[in-house]
């Protein structure tokens, strides 16, 4: 089981900030694919990776990253702090 | 060093008393970022952010800049939720010996803050609500550092 967190407009998108998944998905991207295939809101949030940023464990990774021993996956667009 | 996420607004000017005393700092920087209205028809900016990460972000940013430039004192103060047009959004103070690295280490804190910290805003008008997109401007200027 893993925790996946959503922001903005992924949130908005997707219809929830926070769900618990039963993944074996080796990558980030590997749970990308996966997410995408459950329904149309998931397949339009994740339509475009390059639009996405994602964070493992609260620390901005790679959507190449393993997800062996991570316990929380956030998804966000590019971040508009400042 | 202190780094504040915080809903209430803050008063720069109170903020800053006392920043950096002690420290045998000759430079004291400070900015402060307002609400702007780029539309002018918005109503509020709404920021989201990722509790947890946000101040880890931010620490990690902040750590790297005393390091950097050898501050002798450093403060981070962001803001989150519903803001109004001229409110002041966020400030960072920064303190070293010269002016050289205060000011480098301020533009250094902004630069990253703008790109790096999980912040997402959102511009409320009379006809809706719309998120603000991420300049490619911005993620260039970390190229410099």
């Amino acid at each position: 089981m893993i925790d996946v967190v959503y922001f903005a407009w992924v949130r908005e998108r997707i219809g929830l900030p926070r769900e618990r998944v039963e993944t074996r998905a080796a990558t980030v991207r590997d749970l990308v694919t996966e997410l995408s295939a459950r329904e149309e809101r998931y397949a339009a949030a994740f339509a475009d990776i390059s639009a996405l940023r994602v964070a493992l464990d609260q620390e901005l990774s790679e959507f190449d990253a393993p997800l062996a021993g991570v316990r929380e996956v956030a998804f966000f667009p590019p971040m508009t702090g400042g | 060093m202190r780094i504040a996420v915080q809903s209430a607004p803050f008063d720069a000017a109170a903020e800053i008393a006392g920043f950096g005393s002690g420290t045998n700092a000759g430079a004291l920087v400070t900015f402060t970022g307002l609400v702007r209205d780029d539309s002018g028809r918005m109503q509020a900016l709404e920021l989201e952010h990722y509790p947890g990460m946000t101040e880890r972000a931010i620490a990690k940013i902040a750590e790297e800049a005393m390091a950097r430039w050898s501050l002798a004192d450093c403060l981070v103060i962001h803001r989150f939720g519903r803001l109004t047009v001229g409110e002041p959004i966020m400030m960072v103070a920064t303190a070293a010996r010269h002016r050289a690295a205060a000011f480098e280490a301020a533009e250094f804190l902004m630069d990253y803050l703008k790109s790096r910290a999980p912040f997402w805003k959102k511009e409320i008008g009379p006809d809706g609500t719309s998120w603000v997109a991420a300049k490619a401007s911005d993620e260039d200027a970390l190229t410099r550092w």
